[in-house]
């Protein structure tokens, strides 16, 4: 009996139709011993990512939510990965830890081989996104969105993979409900720098990521106030925690539904 | 001398009786290969503020019918009363009837009353027929309005629950619009500032969901004055063609011309008068 190539521990067998299978299996009608869950457990929500003049930055908040119960408060979603990349996640945690130890192995094995070539944003992102889609083609998802930035070239490169291998490239980029509520924010940033002629300065796209956490931590069930910031610039690489302000006095305004 | 009157058995709560019938034509239809028409949604970023003076309504104008932009340039910002102005989103139907009946019915609580009518009293008419049909009226509903009481702003969802907030926003856009209100809300704005708040939220809106498209309408209500600008800002105006591609008479060259009269021969002729007595 021919045995399959396909085995492996990260391959789905159901959903393979090779004729080297044994016949037993398929009439007896049954799928693969295999069943891979389709749910995340301990999640991220969003992560948010800006280009400004000279470089890029990416932020993702500290909670690890467990369905509803605000379980870890102080993950690390935001991945310095060299001197010219950064990653960051949000959904599965435990998936994110798998893709991680994967891209640290491979920042060991650029040192150790040391031919002046380093994993760039560019490379990162093309290799992930295959990874993405080739595990949702065998029906086992990695289930994150991934952003990863970093200076390409000299140039400032923000990337976005989905658990559905969806990949793209863009000014501003945002997963989640940061999709929703922080995309029109961030766009709206980099509209009025382009209407202004000048581009979008450190300061300034730091101080509309800081606006687009608090407004999340208002409006996103799933937030926390304090996050992790990425900003990578032709200088390196650097991730730093900040806290996001609310202001709760509207409150005392506020009585009654009607 | 009092009659008697034949008395029906008293059933309370709620009838299902058209859900049934509902169901059972739905699966007919489906039977015979057809799908029920789609309910003409109006996709929709719609938005209010209490400002220092009143309120200011926002709404975008795109109407969708599923992925098809319906209406480019639809009204959203409905009349309740001379003090009252209410935003729909959600079945463009339903939030077009649920006003205009509120309206009928406030108007004539306000003869009956004999004063201007308050927002309290809209909203309380909206949320109790809202609730009656248990959400099957899909209307969400931003409603605010200035009476003695001073400017009010309420949001009404379409199950019935509303809230009293000092700004809200519904529909599709909702989410884009609430960013930039979290973002930039002050209490006690002045109208100007009010009015760039709004049309920048229902911006949000517009140029972020697919379901909100083309220009901005806003209403301003203060105590003595509306101001309805439809539209404050054109957002997506159309393109102006460039250049003409007309072909110059002459282009192609002419060979022959022959003109054949018709020959016609007159059959009937009936002269039919209009009564206008």
């Amino acid at each position: 009996m021919k045995m399959s190539l396909i085995h492996g521990p990260l391959s789905n067998v159901c959903g393979v139709k090779s004729n080297d299978q044994s016949e037993a299996l398929s009439t007896a009608g049954q799928c693969s011993p295999w069943n891979h869950t389709m749910y995340p457990s301990v999640t991220g929500t969003s992560v948010l990512g800006i280009k400004f003049d000279g470089g890029v930055m990416i932020a993702a908040d500290t909670v690890g939510s467990y369905g509803s119960l605000a379980k870890y408060r102080a993950l690390s979603r935001v991945m310095r990965v060299n001197d010219t990349t950064v990653m960051g996640t949000g959904g599965d945690y435990a998936d994110f830890q798998f893709i991680k130890s994967l891209v640290e192995q491979k920042v060991i094995d650029d040192e150790c081989i040391a031919d002046g070539f380093s994993l760039n944003p560019k490379a990162l992102h093309s290799w992930l996104t295959r990874v993405m889609y080739n595990r949702r083609s065998k029906m086992n998802p990695l289930w994150n969105t991934y952003v990863i930035a970093g200076m390409q070239s000299g140039e400032p490169f923000l990337g976005y993979i989905d658990k559905l291998g969806v990949a793209y490239e863009d000014k501003s980029v945002a997963s989640g409900y940061g999709g929703y509520i922080a995309q029109p924010l961030l766009r709206e940033a980099l509209d009025a720098a382009q209407r202004a002629g000048t581009g979008l300065s450190e300061a300034a796209a730091r101080k509309v990521i800081e606006q687009c956490f608090t407004v999340l931590f208002y409006r996103d069930a799933r937030s926390w106030n304090r996050f992790e910031l990425a900003v990578v610039t032709k200088e390196g690489a650097t991730v730093s925690t900040v806290n996001a302000r609310s202001d709760w006095n509207i409150a005392n305004i506020i009585q009654g539904y009607e | 001398m009092a009659s008697l009157s034949v008395c029906q058995p008293q059933c309370g709560g709620f009838s299902f009786e058209n859900s049934k019938r509902n169901a059972l034509l739905e699966a007919e239809f489906t039977k015979l290969g057809h799908s029920l028409p789609a309910a003409r949604k109006t996709g929709t970023t719609i938005c209010g503020v209490v400002f220092k003076d009143g309120v200011v309504l926002g709404a975008d104008t795109r109407a969708t019918e599923g992925m098809i932009v319906a209406d480019k340039n639809c009204s959203k910002i409905h009349y309740i009363s001379p003090n009252i102005y209410c935003c729909g989103a959600g079945t463009a139907a339903d939030t077009e009837m649920t006003t205009q009946i509120i309206s009928s019915n406030l108007e004539l609580h306000a003869l009956s009353t004999g004063r201007p009518s308050r927002v309290a009293t809209a909203n309380r008419m909206l949320k109790q027929m809202l609730f009656r049909y248990q959400g099957y009226i899909g209307a969400a509903l931003v409603l605010g309005g200035v009476d003695a009481a001073g400017p009010h702003l309420y949001s009404i969802y379409p199950h019935g629950s509303t809230d009293k907030l000092p700004y809200v926003t519904m529909g599709s856009g909702s989410l884009a619009a609430m960013a930039v209100f979290e973002d930039r809300y002050k209490q006690d704005m002045e109208e100007g500032e009010a009015k760039q708040l709004v049309r920048d939220a229902i911006a949000a809106g517009i140029f972020n969901d697919l379901g909100s498209g083309s220009n901005i309408d806003l209403c301003v209500i203060t105590k003595n004055n509306i101001d309805y600008i439809r539209p404050h800002d054109e957002a997506n105006k159309k393109g102006v063609r460039s250049g003409s591609y007309k072909y110059k008479r002459g282009t192609t060259g002419v060979l022959t011309k022959n003109i054949i009269p018709l020959d016609l021969e007159l059959v009937e002729e009936v002269v039919q008068t209009m009564d206008t007595s």
